[in-house]
Order: C-alpha cells, then sequence, then structure tokens
C-alpha cells in the first residue's frame, strides 16, 4: 500500500458533524506514520484534517461519486478509506463499489468489506443474517410502499416504530400510534429511502451501545458501553448518555458484550463497529438495533470517554495490522488489545438550537434534531451531569429555576429541567418513571441533587455542594453572595477541584498522556513533572451549535500547535466530544473541562505561571476576557478592555464617530414606543436585535410598525435587557475582512464579498475569496476603515470586520476581537495561516513579511450548509438569523466554477430537466427575467405559480401554470414536487416575513422535505443561473488545494 | 500521610447530612501509615465498644460491573477490596443464587461513592443491609484513585479499616502512632477457610470430574455442568487417587493466598501428574499445577485483578480479553521442557496458562467461568473437557 485516498464528511450538518473531523485526522495520522501517502477529498474548509500537516494531498471537493472517480484516476491510489467520512463517505462508497470503480481502478477498500457494510445499511439483509446466528432482532418487516407499510402494521399492531435504512440520524423515523401516522409517515420516508422498516415498539426498553473492534486475525474488543438515560425511542444523538452503563449488572453488561462480539465476528467487520441493543428493563430480553460498520458519533463519544484511540486504531487495523501488535497510545507500556477501565463517570448532554428556526418544534424522538453535544467527566453522576449543563452554553446554572413549564413529561430538549422541576414541588420518582421510562437509578440521582439544592442555605455545605456539581456562580445565588467570596471561602478552606488522569486503565499503569479532569471526589491531585518553560492555555469553542462549530476547533488547534513549536508548553480546555482539540496529543495538556471562569480560573491557580489564549474559541471564551482580565489573570493579545469597547455597542459607536467611520443609526430601547418613533424617523425596514438572548428571542427584520412591536414582543422582557434598533439598509452588498493586527499597524488582511445581499446572516452567506465584483473604491474604503479601527484600539491579535457597501459607500456592522469563523476559510484560500500569524503575534513576535491576499489567480467560495430536513416544520428561507449548520468551501478558476462545486458540495443537484419559479414582488420578478431567460436557453423547462407565470408570459419567457396549494386546483405545485417532476426550486419569498401556512411556505417546506433543491434568495438565484449557463459537470477542474495555491 | 482535606470535608458531612442514610467515620490505616479518611456504610461494629475494625491485604480490581460476584469470590478471602469504579451499590443485590460462594468472603470493601438508591429488577436489598448482614466494613468517600495509584506505585500492602462510633475526635485521625498487626492472608494457610468439609456432587453425566475446591466460585461449577457432566466437588486436601472415586478428570480450582501454603493439594497435584488424567488447573491452581510439575511461583507486585486482562494464546497467536483475579504467578523459566507457556498477558508479559507437551495438564491463570468479567475464554471448558 503506497497511497490511500480518504473520504471525509463534507459539511457538518445535523447527525453528521465535527466527529468526523476527528476521526478522519486519526485516520490520516496513522497512515503518516506508516509513511503511506494520503489523499483526502473533503469540501470543508474548516476541518483541522484539511490542514497542511496531515494529509498529502487535499481536494476540497464534493465526496460525490464523479469527483472521487477523478481523482482516483489522477492519483493512482491503491487504497481507500470508507469508514472515517461519517454515512457520506460511505454511501458514496458504496455507489463507487456498485459502478465497479474499484474494480476498474484496482484500489482495494481497506478495513471492513464492502459486502459486511451492505449488510449493516440494509435492514432486511441485516435482520437475516443476525437470525443465521440466532441473535434477535425487533420483531417486524419491511415495506417499499405504503400499503405494505400498512399489512405489516396489521399483523403487528400499534403503536409502532418506522425506520428508515440508508440514513443518518434516524431521518424518517419515528413512534406512530394510528394508520392515518403511518401513512403520513411512511409517505414522507419512502422519498429518501428505497424501503423502511416497520417495527415492534419496545416502550421503555433501555437503550445500551458498545464500541466494537476486530482485527484482520478476528481478535475483538469492546472499547466502551455507553447507556442512554433516556428509554429507547429517542435517538441516541437526542439522548443523554452516560458511560459506561450504569444500571447493567454484570451478567447485563457482559451478555450484551458477547453479543456485540458474536454479531460482528459474524458480519465480518474489519476495524471499528457501533452496535445498539435495547434491554427490557423487567426481565434480560434484548434485541438488536443496529450496526454502523463506521466510526460515528458514538465512537468518537467512546474515544473521548475513555482515552481509546478508536479511529486510529481502525486505520492501523485497515492497514492490516493486528491489535495484540499495537500499544496502547496512553500508556505506552501496554498492549492496544484491552478494554478501557474507567475510574469516572461521563455523561454527554446533546445541544439542540431549535429556538433558531421559525416553526420549529422542541419535541425530540428517533430523528436527530440536535447541532452539537458536551462531554462530562467527574465522580458522581450528580458532578458530571451538572457540568454538562454547565458546558451546554444555553445559561443553564443548575437544574433548576429555569422557569420551564413543567405540565408535560413529553421527550422534549428541556425534558431533564421538567423532571428536576417535577421533583422540587414534590412529585414521586414512580410517577415520573410511569411517565418517561427513565430508569429509577437516573431518577434519584436528579431527586438528590434538587433536594440538595432546595436546602442549599449555609456556607457549611458548600463543600457536599461542590461534590454534587454546583457552581461557584449557583451557590452565590443561593447563599445571597458573589462568585468571588464562594471561591475564596473554597480556597481557604481547601475546598478545591483535583486533576486526575483519564489513563484507560483505571490507575493500573501510569499514563505519559495528560489527558485530564477536575473533581471534588478526591483528596489528591495528579500533578504533572513541571517544567520551566512558559505555558500557554488554549480555551476551546466548548459545544458545536449554530454560529460556532469546527472553524474555531481550527483555530484552537491551530494556535496551540504554533504555541507548541514555539517552544511553549500548550494546554487545551474544552468539553465537546466531536472536536479534534480535545486529543490528548494536540496539546500537551488536555482539560476535558467546562469552559466557565470558574473553572478556567482553577486550572490557571493549578498551572501557575500560565497565560491564556482567548482569541481563537469564539465567542465563550471571548466573553470571558474581560471577567479574567479583572481576576488579574495574564491574557495575551489585544486587551480585554479593547474587547469590551468592540463588544460594548454604545463604546463601539464612539469610536467609529471619532473615527469618522459610518455606521447605520441605531438606538437602544426599553420602551415599544420610543422604538417606534425612532423607527419612523429613521424610517422601515429596521433591524431588531435583544442584547440578551437566551432562548427564542431572535434577531429580525421590521418593514412597518405592525411587525416592530410583534418582534418587540418576542424579544421578551427588554425592560432589563434592552433591545438595539437599527437602520436595515436594503440592496447593500456585505464585505467581511478578516486580519491580524500587531500593535495597531495591519500585518495580514483578507477581504471577502457575500454573495446575498445584506438581510442574510453572514453564517448563512456564500463568501468569495477574492471579491469579483467588488468596485476597488469601495476595497479602498473598507482597508482604510480597518486600518484606522485597528490602530485606534491597538490591537494585536485576530479581528474580523463586517461592513456594508452601497452607492460607494461603506458602513460598518460588526467588529469581533477575535478569529472570526471565516479564517479556516480565509487561510486555506489565500494559502497563508492567519492563525499562525496570529499566535506568533500574541507571543510578540514581529512579522516583517508582506501577503498578497487580494490578487490571487482563483477563487474560493463558501457555501452554508442547512440541515432543515431534520427540524420538522422550519421554514428554510434565509434571514438575519443564523440557521446553517456547516458550511464548505470549493476552489475554481473562477466564481462560477467554484461556486458550482461549493453548491454540489452541499448536496445540491444540477437541474436537467425542469425549474420552479415563485417569485415574490415586483422588482425580484423584473431581477429573474434575465435568469429565466437563460434558464430556458439551457434547455429547461420553466413551471411558475399565477403572478410569476404572468409576468414571465407576458415578457416572452415560456412557462407553465401549476396552481398553489391555496388554489386548491390539480395539478398544484405539490403534485408535481412529489412526482419528481421538478429538479430545482427557486422561491423568492417577498420582503418582511409573513408567517404561517402561506403557499410560499408549503412550497419551500416540500422541497425539502422531499429532497428537491431550493433556492430562497435572488442573488445566489441569479449567480446559480449565470454559473450554470458556461459550466457543466465536466467543466469543473480535478485540481488538489495545492495546485491552486502554489500558483 | 493524612489526607488533610478529606478531613475537612467529613467534618461538614458529618454535621450536616441528614439524607437517608447516616454515615460513620471511619478510616483506612495502609501498613506503611498512610491514613485514608472515609464514611462508613456495611457493618459498624458493637455500639459498646463503639469501634470496628477489620484488616487484611489492601488489592484493587479496575471492573466497572461485578461487585456481588467478586465480594463472594472466595479468592478474596482476607482482603480488603479496592473498587476503581467510583459508584458501586448501583444495582443492589441479588438473590443467592446468584453469588459465587454462600457469603461475602472480602474483610472489608472500599469505595470512592455508595449508592444507596439500586435499581435493577434483581435487586433484593442494598448493598449497605448485606454487608451488614454479614458483617463486612465498608468505607466510602475515599479518594480510591489516589488509594489505587499508591498500592500500584508501592505495591499490595496490608491494611486495616477502623470505624468510629463515637464522635468524630482530631486525636482519632492522627497518623498512626504504632504497627499494627494486620491480618495478612498469604502468611498462612488460608485454604480450610474457603474449601468445603465435605464432598459434594452437582450434575449429571457420563463423566466425572473432581473438582478440588480451593475456594471455588460457583459460576465454574455451573459452567461445567451446563456442559453434561458430573462435578463431584471436594475439600482442598482430598485426595482422589486414594478415594473409591470414579473420575475422568480433576480441575484444580482458583483460590487465595500463597499458592505454596497449599502442601496438601501440591503433593496430590503432583501425585495426579503421573497419571494420564486429564488436569485443569485454573488460577491458584494453575500455580499449584507449576509447583506440583517443579516449577516456581512469585508475587506480582500488586497483582492483575479485573476484567479487561488481555492474554495471547502464544500458539495460535489468538488474544482474547480475560477476567482475572490474582496476586502471584507462575515462572515460566521454572518449569521443565515438558511444558510450554500457553498464554501470556499482553501486557505486562506475565505468565498467564501453561500446558504439558505431551500429556492432558493445563491451566490458566485466568478465570474461564467469567462472573465478573467477559465469557471470551469460556471454550476453554470444552477445550478440557474434549481431552476426557
Amino acid at each position: 500500500m503506497k497511497k490511500v485516498l480518504v473520504l471525509g464528511s463534507g459539511a457538518l450538518k445535523i447527525g453528521e458533524a465535527g466527529e468526523f473531523d476527528y476521526s478522519g485526522s486519526q485516520a490520516l495520522k496513522a497512515l503518516k506514520e506508516e509513511g503511506i501517502e494520503s489523499v483526502l477529498i473533503n469540501p470543508n474548509i474548516a476541518t483541522i484534517q484539511t490542514s497542511q500537516s496531515l494529509a498529502q494531498k487535499i481536494y476540497f471537493l464534493p465526496v460525490m461519486p464523479y469527483f472521487v472517480e477523478h481523482v482516483i484516476k489522477k492519483e493512482k491510489v491503491d487504497g481507500i478509506f470508507l469508514g472515517f467520512g461519517g454515512q457520506t463517505a460511505l454511501n458514496c462508497g458504496l455507489s463507487l463499489d456498485r459502478l465497479g470503480i474499484f474494480k476498474k481502478y484496482k484500489v482495494k477498500v481497506l478495513g471492513t468489506p464492502v459486502k459486511s457494510i451492505e449488510i449493516t445499511e440494509d435492514r432486511k439483509l441485516f435482520a437475516e443474517a443476525l437470525g443465521q446466528i440466532g441473535v434477535k432482532v425487533p420483531k417486524g418487516g419491511f415495506a417499499k410502499t405504503v400499503s405494505e407499510a400498512l399489512k405489516i402494521a396489521e399483523k403487528l399492531g400499534y403503536p409502532l416504530l418506522i425506520r428508515s435504512g440508508f440514513s443518518l440520524g434516524g431521518l424518517g423515523s419515528g413512534v406512530i400510534n394510528n394508520k392515518e401516522e403511518l401513512i403520513k409517515m411512511v409517505s414522507v420516508s419512502l422519498k429518501h429511502a428505497p424501503q423502511i422498516a416497520v417495527e415492534e415498539y419496545l416502550k421503555h426498553w433501555k437503550e445500551v451501545e458498545y464500541e466494537v473492534v476486530r482485527d484482520n486475525q478476528g481478535n475483538k474488543i469492546t472499547v466502551c458501553n455507553m447507556e442512554n438515560m433516556d428509554p429507547l425511542g429517542i435517538h441516541t444523538g437526542e439522548s443523554i448518555v452516560v458511560a459506561p452503563s450504569q444500571t447493567l449488572n454484570n451478567y447485563q453488561y457482559h451478555f450484551l458484550r458477547r453479543l456485540s462480539l458474536q454479531v460482528i465476528e459474524h458480519l465480518g467487520v474489519v476495524g471499528e463497529c457501533n452496535i445498539q441493543f435495547a434491554l427490557n428493563p423487567k426481565n434480560n430480553d434484548y434485541r438488536v438495533i443496529e450496526v454502523n460498520a463506521r466510526l460515528s458519533r458514538s465512537s468518537a463519544l467512546a474515544s473521548k470517554a475513555t482515552g481509546y484511540p478508536l479511529a486510529y486504531i481502525a486505520a492501523k487495523i485497515g492497514l492490516g495490522f493486528n491489535l495484540a501488535e499495537l500499544r496502547n497510545s496512553v500508556t505506552g507500556s501496554t498492549s492496544a488489545f484491552f478494554e478501557p477501565a474507567l475510574d469516572y463517570i461521563v455523561v454527554k448532554l446533546p445541544r439542540w438550537d431549535l429556538q433558531k428556526f421559525v416553526g420549529a418544534k422542541q419535541m425530540i424522538g428517533s430523528e436527530m434534531k440536535s447541532v452539537g453535544e458536551v462531554m462530562a467527566i467527574g465522580r458522581s453522576f450528580p458532578e458530571s451531569l451538572q457540568k454538562a449543563v454547565r458546558m451546554l452554553e444555553t445559561g443553564q446554572d443548575g437544574l433548576l429555576s429555569n422557569q420551564i413549564d413543567d405540565t408535560k413529561l413529553l421527550p422534549t430538549t428541556e425534558r431533564l429541567f421538567v423532571i428536576a422541576q417535577r421533583f422540587s414541588k414534590g412529585d414521586q420518582l414512580e410517577n415520573i418513571y410511569q411517565e418517561t421510562g427513565i430508569d429509577p437509578w437516573f431518577l434519584s440521582q436528579i431527586e438528590e441533587i434538587v433536594e440538595f439544592e432546595q436546602k442549599l442555605k449555609n456556607f457549611q455545605l458548600i463543600a457536599e455542594a461542590k461534590r454534587l456539581g454546583f457552581s461557584d456562580k449557583l451557590l452565590a445565588k443561593k447563599l445571597n453572595t458573589t462568585e468571588d467570596k464562594i471561591r475564596q471561602f473554597r480556597k481557604k478552606h481547601g475546598i478545591i477541584p483535583r486533576v486526575k488522569h483519564i489513563d484507560t486503565l483505571a490507575a493500573e499503569y501510569p499514563a505519559k498522556t495528560n489527558y485530564l479532569y477536575l473533581t471534588y471526589h478526591g483528596e489528591e491531585s495528579e500533578e504533572s513533572k513541571e517544567s520551566a518553560v512558559k505555558k500557554a492555555i488554549v480555551l476551546g469553542s466548548g459545544p458545536y451549535r449554530i454560529g460556532s462549530s469546527v472553524e474555531f476547533d481550527w483555530c484552537c488547534v491551530t494556535a496551540a500547535q504554533t504555541l507548541k513549536a514555539k517552544g511553549l508548553q500548550t494546554i487545551i480546555i474544552n468539553c465537546n466530544p466531536e472536536t479534534v482539540s480535545t486529543d490528548y496529543d494536540i496539546a500537551d495538556k488536555m482539560y476535558f473541562e467546562e469552559l466557565s471562569f470558574e473553572r478556567v480560573s482553577d486550572i490557571y491557580d493549578l498551572e501557575q505561571t500560565a497565560c491564556l489564549v482567548l482569541g481563537f474559541g469564539g465567542q465563550i471564551p471571548n466573553n470571558l476576557a474581560l471577567p479574567l482580565y479583572q481576576a488579574g489573570y495574564n491574557i495575551l493579545g489585544t486587551s480585554p478592555e479593547s474587547i469590551d469597547k468592540a463588544e460594548d455597542r454604545n463604546k463601539f459607536s464612539e469610536i467609529l464617530d471619532k473615527l469618522g467611520i459610518e455606521q447605520p443609526p441605531w438606538q437602544s430601547f426599553k420602551a415599544v414606543s420610543e422604538a417606534a418613533s425612532f423607527s419612523k424617523k429613521i424610517g422601515y425596514p429596521v433591524l431588531i436585535r435583544p442584547s440578551y438572548v437566551l432562548s427564542g428571542s431572535l434577531m429580525n427584520v421590521a418593514y412597518c410598525g405592525k411587525e416592530l412591536k410583534k418582534y418587540l414582543q418576542q424579544a421578551g422582557d427588554y425592560s432589563k435587557h434592552p433591545v438595539v434598533v437599527s437602520k436595515f439598509i436594503e440592496g447593500a452588498k456585505e464585505i467581511e475582512i478578516d486580519g491580524v493586527g500587531q500593535k495597531g499597524k495591519l500585518i495580514i488582511y483578507a477581504l471577502s464579498e457575500h454573495i446575498e445581499n445584506a438581510g442574510v446572516h453572514s453564517g448563512d452567506a456564500t463568501m468569495v475569496l477574492p471579491p469579483q465584483r467588488l468596485y476597488l473604491e469601495t476595497i479602498r474604503r473598507v482597508k482604510l476603515a480597518t486600518k484606522k479601527i485597528i490602530k485606534h484600539l491597538n490591537i494585536s491579535g485576530p479581528f474580523n470586520i463586517q461592513f456594508l457597501a452601497k452607492d460607494n459607500k461603506i458602513l460598518v456592522i460588526e467588529l469581533n476581537l477575535r478569529a472570526s469563523r471565516s479564517f479556516p476559510f480565509v487561510s486555506k484560500v489565500t494559502g497563508k495561516n492567519f492563525v499562525n500569524l496570529a499566535t506568533r503575534v500574541l507571543l510578540g513576535e514581529e512579522i516583517k513579511q508582506t501577503f498578497k491576499t487580494l490578487d490571487l489567480d482563483y477563487v474560493g467560495v463558501k457555501a452554508p450548509q442547512f440541515s432543515f430536513h431534520r427540524i420538522k416544520g422550519a421554514d428554510p428561507r434565509l434571514r438575519v438569523e443564523m440557521s446553517s449548520t456547516g458550511e464548505v468551501a470549493c476552489f475554481g478558476d473562477d466564481l462560477p466554477e467554484a461556486y458550482l462545486k461549493a453548491l454540489l458540495a452541499t448536496g445540491f443537484k444540477m437541474p436537467k430537466r425542469s425549474v420552479f419559479l415563485s417569485i415574490g414582488g415586483a422588482k425580484n420578478k423584473l431581477d429573474m427575467l434575465i435568469p429565466a431567460k437563460k434558464l430556458l436557453r439551457l434547455g429547461l423547462k420553466i413551471y411558475a405559480t399565477d403572478h410569476t407565470h404572468k409576468f414571465l408570459k407576458e415578457s416572452g419567457i415560456r412557462n407553465t401554470r401549476v396552481y398553489k396549494i391555496s388554489e386548491a386546483k390539480h395539478p398544484s405545485i405539490l403534485d408535481f414536487l412529489k412526482k419528481g417532476e421538478i429538479d430545482l426550486a427557486i422561491n423568492i419569498p417577498e420582503k418582511g416575513s409573513i408567517r404561517g401556512e402561506t403557499d410560499g411556505y408549503i412550497i419551500r417546506r416540500n422541497c425539502v422535505d422531499l429532497g428537491v433543491p431550493l433556492i430562497t434568495n435572488l442573488q445566489a438565484a441569479e449567480t446559480l443561473v449565470s454559473a450554470l449557463t458556461p459550466k457543466r459537470l465536466k467543466d469543473l477542474k480535478v485540481k488538489s488545494w495545492d495546485e491552486y495555491i502554489s500558483c | 500521610m493524612v489526607c488533610i482535606s478529606g478531613k475537612l470535608y467529613f467534618h461538614w458531612f458529618w454535621e450536616d447530612f441528614d439524607g437517608g442514610v447516616h454515615f460513620m467515620q471511619g478510616k483506612l490505616i495502609l501498613s506503611d501509615g498512610t491514613v485514608f479518611l472515609g464514611q462508613s456504610f456495611g457493618a459498624e461494629g458493637r455500639e459498646s465498644s463503639g469501634l470496628s475494625s477489620t484488616s487484611g491485604e489492601v488489592v484493587f480490581n479496575t471492573g466497572m460491573v461485578g461487585y456481588p460476584e467478586s465480594l463472594t469470590d472466595p479468592s478474596y478471602f482476607g482482603q480488603i477490596l479496592v473498587l476503581t469504579y467510583p459508584l458501586v451499590g448501583n444495582y443492589g443485590v441479588p438473590d443467592p443464587e446468584f453469588w459465587e460462594s454462600k457469603k461475602i468472603q472480602v474483610k472489608g470493601l472500599i469505595v470512592q461513592n455508595y449508592i444507596d438508591h439500586p435499581s435493577h429488577f434483581e435487586s433484593q436489598k442494598n448493598l449497605d443491609v448485606w454487608l451488614k448482614e454479614e458483617g463486612i466494613p465498608a468505607l466510602q468517600g475515599i479518594d480510591t484513585r489516589q488509594l489505587t495509584t499508591k498500592l500500584r506505585e508501592h505495591g499490595v500492602m496490608l491494611g486495616r479499616i477502623e470505624i468510629q462510633n463515637v464522635s468524630h475526635s482530631e486525636t482519632a485521625f492522627g497518623r498512626a502512632k504504632f504497627k499494627i498487626q494486620n491480618y495478612d492472608p498469604n502468611a498462612g494457610n488460608v485454604l480450610p477457610q474457603v474449601s468445603t468439609d465435605q464432598v459434594e456432587v452437582f450434575g449429571s453425566g457420563k463423566k466425572n470430574i473432581v473438582l478440588v475446591d480451593c475456594g471455588v466460585k460457583m459460576n465454574i461449577i455451573r459452567s461445567l455442568v451446563r456442559r453434561g457432566v458430573k462435578i463431584t466437588k471436594v475439600p482442598w486436601d482430598f485426595n482422589p487417587l486414594n478415594s473409591k472415586l470414579d473420575f475422568d478428570g480433576v480441575s484444580v480450582s482458583p483460590g487465595p493466598g500463597d499458592p505454596k501454603q497449599a502442601k496438601a493439594t501440591i503433593q496430590t497435584t503432583r501425585q495426579l501428574l503421573k497419571t494420564d488424567i486429564p488436569i485443569f488447573g485454573i488460577c491458584l491452581g494453575s500455580q499449584i499445577l507449576a509447583l506440583a510439575a517443579g516449577g516456581n511461583t512469585y508475587k506480582l507486585k500488586f497483582g492483575h485483578r479485573g476484567q479487561n486482562q488481555p492474554v495471547q494464546d502464544m500458539q495460535n497467536k489468538k488474544a482474547i480479553i480475560t477476567s482475572q483475579n490474582h496476586g502471584f504467578a507462575v515462572d515460566m523459566k521454572s518449569l521443565s521442557n515438558d511444558w510450554q507457556e500457553w498464554f501470556v498477558n499482553l501486557n505486562d508479559g506475565t505468565n498467564e496458562g501453561i500446558r504439558h507437551k505431551t500429556k492432558p495438564f493445563l491451566a490458566v491463570q485466568f478465570h474461564p467461568e467469567a462472573s465478573p468479567g467477559p465469557f471470551d475464554a469460556s471454550f476453554l471448558f470444552d477445550e478440557f473437557l474434549d481431552l476426557l
């Protein structure tokens, strides 16, 4: 084996997130160690795996058979890894195999054979395979049509569970209670998958998973087992998960373990896989729910929970190694053939962001909706659970006082807090158990936390409170004092957390790595050898959520690597199991801990003499800058006082005025009437931005007084937290500048333009670098304003400024004195590592080079990835509030090429026969005329509804009218969508936001549910059509990253 | 060394805890003078004297499940067991039919956190109640990781648990001023205390296996009986060759203590090795087989106790995960050329099984009967029975 291709997973999406950056990176590391050349295809530019140091060749191309085949041909690879890029890579690999590509180019599939994968991916084959060895799977059958499903349902009786094969995160799955629900769900599911399973619903059975490894010799281990606190029926990605299992006795633990080994032996897995069981809590009956013959979210969690590098070992096995000859990389002295013994308990909580979606429901179930997760480690369940709750960064300090509606114990994103509140009101454990099916073991532990919190009235209880995981902040609230006083009291009385290692062997052998956590269940801190070297603590970015994900992990990892290369001892604090930054070999020390003031202080106290690096982990560390600075900690880079000036609207506004830089007029308000008169004065539309965002309160654009009033009401209690109203400038272009300053001097910058006009959140916008359609005058002005700002704030480190440009005028809308979401994008497109430079600046190194970032011979386009199909009911139109879950970026010789590649990488399919147009507003219709003509010229048939139809017809554009749903006539647009007649839908809503079941909403939602590509923004539609005009698939070049940036 | 910070914790715990369980203070004193403070659960001694204590060899086990099985495993006789998994008691205590012997065998139990709200359909009582019924003291709130690290670095030590049934006093927690005479299970022959005193028969079948009970675990009997053989369990010093028993094979069981103390069993085994009767030694049985064959055994620094011990078959290179519980090991070099190394521990290279090159004598250091632990090695029972 000389050259191996690794397939990545593309953009982060619900059900497929940062865990695959971790697993892919580990695979590349294993290849590197063996001296095997690696080629990676992954359009996710924000990942660590797409950094220069890991893979020899990187292709920022869509992970689809067409491109993969071309890369195989071009690079002449001998082997391919399909198991490290989630379901995307696996599905692509299965297609390639079916197309005979591997055979044609003599490429060996490394690891689990395709035949085994196919069995695990097809529920029917799977049930048959397990039947052969007498292992039980849920009773039920498979249906390819609704009537087949109904037939099975009649036999089994309701309620039933619908499951869909070939999917990630349980899409199109759920519990159904009657015939009507079955018809509804199955018709949707069958659009996404060729067949579905109709199964017995194992109500309140436990859900337990094992991570299993098998080598080429057939040696097998289970690395970790995990128990879902939520019983069967809630997707494991949506569940509260503990590791190891807590309520299984020896027999059950090892019975399921033995079954796991039996099943993977029979399936012939080579490498890693995950197996999920249902276990009857009243006897030992069981079912095997599924097997994932690849690295998964669970395997990433298991790796982080145990310290066992699953992906790395799986890659080594794929390369022909066997477990007994590999070493345990944590101890360095023992065998990799072993099963980790944990001496702590791990709790994983999912992070949801459903309030970001208009129309989304808070219910959770067998489909995944969460966008991220946190993992907490402690030595009691309450300690780990309460840590995890805070790690979520949703504003919760504990289990109580969230003022939530506790009338229903239904599975929702807030059920944990509902349970706690019920206990606080004296509800009985038995009742809660009956309603939720959550094992009484977990419930009694939650009850214990609640009871303790209720009696928490004096300082004498602090030591016990800390062991139960209470934060200083909550204690301060309960004891009517300040967080600082609690901290002082604790330190005076020696109530401080102890450092413990995650060492895979429960202290049986010493660990040579520093994979650490803190606990109050212990007397001794396991100090590592002190070195005289300067230390730096890099704060990570916490849970992935909308607006903050893998891009900040890339920034943190890059910063840590730079610090290490400069000879510093590096320490990372982070709590997200999906990340590379939490690998124990990235920094010298890894604290798997909370990113709170309290915990950072605890670690700062332990590490003495360290300095803090806050600029790379996004908003969480940024928010800590001022309090940590005020506490007297040593912080590298731009002064936190400057950060405060940028974050505080009033202060920042004053600075801009002083510097003569324009900004949209704004004011903050506590009363509706004032806001209304201000809005009238500056003229609608206005942008409304609540200053305190916990849940539900969102940014919006109001086009009239009525809307303003409505949104202000939604913003909640703005008497305490004022609402900012600013002028919303229509038709403005948005420009971002990312850069690094040194003592107020601009060292490097990258200027990107958005394709969509202002009004689309920058995280949802498509970015182009270098800008293709900006006036030189605009660029000059932006640069000038930037230089003024960084000089005034004396910036040393990374920054990002967002501008609006209209009519040669520029206005500043935002300044971030930290690395922004687009840092990996600008670094990788320009070929200059902005984070590396920024880190060196932090260390005081004088950067004297000049950098060429504007005049490039190619174009990079970053496109958002949406996961609307996961969020039932959510309106998929673009708004000022961010809703994308990830992003991709591709290169091209020109904008059309890069744009098309990027769109394809987000799952877009090129239209072949037909396009549906539904354009709201007169101006939009006019603007769509030229694109519509181009579409016709491309040979595409145009369908349009009522007004659009008439308008196009009058303008001489041939099109077929289809009926809106509200017209109640057939054929309606819905009929066409369902029949698969529409290849692409362009639905441009009129400005303003009228919610509810409008025609536009129903069209958009159906496109999402039926998997029809949808464009809702005019500029995006224009760019797409202009790109489609000159380019076909074959025109999209297969060029590696270095082929672009070296020119 | 005294763990001062623990005192503070405990102090408040004592004063303010008003939950369901009322904990008394207790301490673990190691033979090197180290004192660990904790709270007592389980047996708390007589009200009158106010003091209850126990002593033994302090050992740790890294298994994450299986405390009822471990506590009733006679191999732990004379030992104070430290469980490294920090939550113990989660699923209560099952019916005695699931135990490994008729009673709790350990002298004491040390955990980080005792869980008094078990949840399991098989649970009959809380762990605390069971320990009380059997008179076994236990401590929680001990930094078991610190303690384990200490045992790993220093090697296993003797130690004692003291429960103070009076109000806490500073002096009670001072450094242990004098060397206390701790019970040492390796100092003498403990087999009479764990073995049966009569011959007992289990199961039925054409083949009869004499099981020499040096402290056998019930699951060895269950595992063999399930395979359709008759088991005749005999006392540790019973010599089947001198009896009227008609038998087809012999299994020498696991058990506690230093194997060299089991003189009568070694003697019997030596005689058996002169025959062609298949012999299967398990754990202590493996050490006895080695000693009977003229080999030597030695004490490991801190032993192997857990459910994740990797061993490799030296012939076919296949590796399995095993359940282990032993403090002594066979010195492979001391055995004659008639014997081959069968299994080796992949972590530290120690011997995990021996096999006679020509005769049907085999022995493993680990536990094919599992309970607690993985079943991966259960095929060895079949391998043994195939020899009959």
